[in-house]
């Protein structure tokens, strides 16, 4: 992923030493639609959804998106309409 | 009043005429109720992301109801009979859209907020500015 990239090299650098190793102070990733200005997340749009559902058809958590709160509260309840509609899986193998 | 969207899946071995008449159909079903359908949208034919049924893809038809939600019930009984459709899933989406609402109004406060207390930096201003224009109207009516 591209935002991978980012990351690294907006780290404000590692700490050397200190207590157990080097620390990395990683810059927050922020939330794709509250850049966007999201106000509703539609269950219909399963190209976005997709993004969202990685290979398994599981939710992607917010640690790993960087999803807001209340985005990602939107987007689980888009995500599991959608399942009901056939747009996205349940599960995939 | 409540608005609804009703979405379900027609079979894809159905003629496209024969979908128009089940969509009007349907469609009749609400009207007679009392209710009013303010949009259809055919999204035509989609894969399905997994079988229903013995069918591994699907007409997608989404009706918009505005109605008190008796409607809603009738209009699931028929969609549960008839064969042709294979997946129907109703949502309340009036309390979202509100809700959708609220946050556009508070963004839209929020940049005029903005534009007015930091006139020295004219280019947020004028970005600012169309959102601006919807915000007064908006106070106004409150």
């Amino acid at each position: 992923m591209s935002s991978d990239q980012r990351d690294r090299r907006d780290d404000r650098g590692g700490r050397q030493g200190g207590q157990g190793g080097r620390r990395f102070i990683r810059a927050r990733k922020s939330c794709r639609f509250c850049a966007d200005k999201v106000d509703y997340i539609d269950y219909k749009d399963g190209r976005l959804l997709g993004s969202y559902v990685p290979e398994r058809g599981k939710i992607l958590p917010r640690r790993i998106s960087g999803t807001c709160t209340a985005h990602q509260r939107m987007l689980a309840t888009a995500i599991k309409r959608a399942r009901n509609a056939a747009i996205l899986p349940f599960a995939a193998d | 009043m409540r608005v609804y969207e009703v979405l379900f899946i027609v079979a894809p071995n159905i003629e496209e005429s024969d979908i128009e008449t089940l969509v009007t159909q349907l469609s009749d079903v609400a009207t007679n109720q009392g209710a009013q359908v303010v949009k259809v949208d055919r999204m035509g034919r989609r894969r399905l992301a997994y079988p229903v049924g013995k069918f591994n893809d699907g007409h997608y038809v989404v009706l918009t109801i505005e109605g008190s939600g008796s409607e809603i019930a009738e209009l699931e009984r028929r969609m549960r009979v008839t064969d042709a459709v294979i997946r129907y899933i109703t949502i309340r989406i009036d309390e979202d859209l509100k809700r959708a609402e609220k946050f556009r109004a508070r963004r839209a406060a929020r940049a005029a907020a903005n534009a007015g207390s930091a006139r020295s930096r004219r280019r947020e201003a004028v970005i600012a500015a169309p959102d601006e224009e919807e915000d007064e109207e908006e106070e106004a009516e409150v």
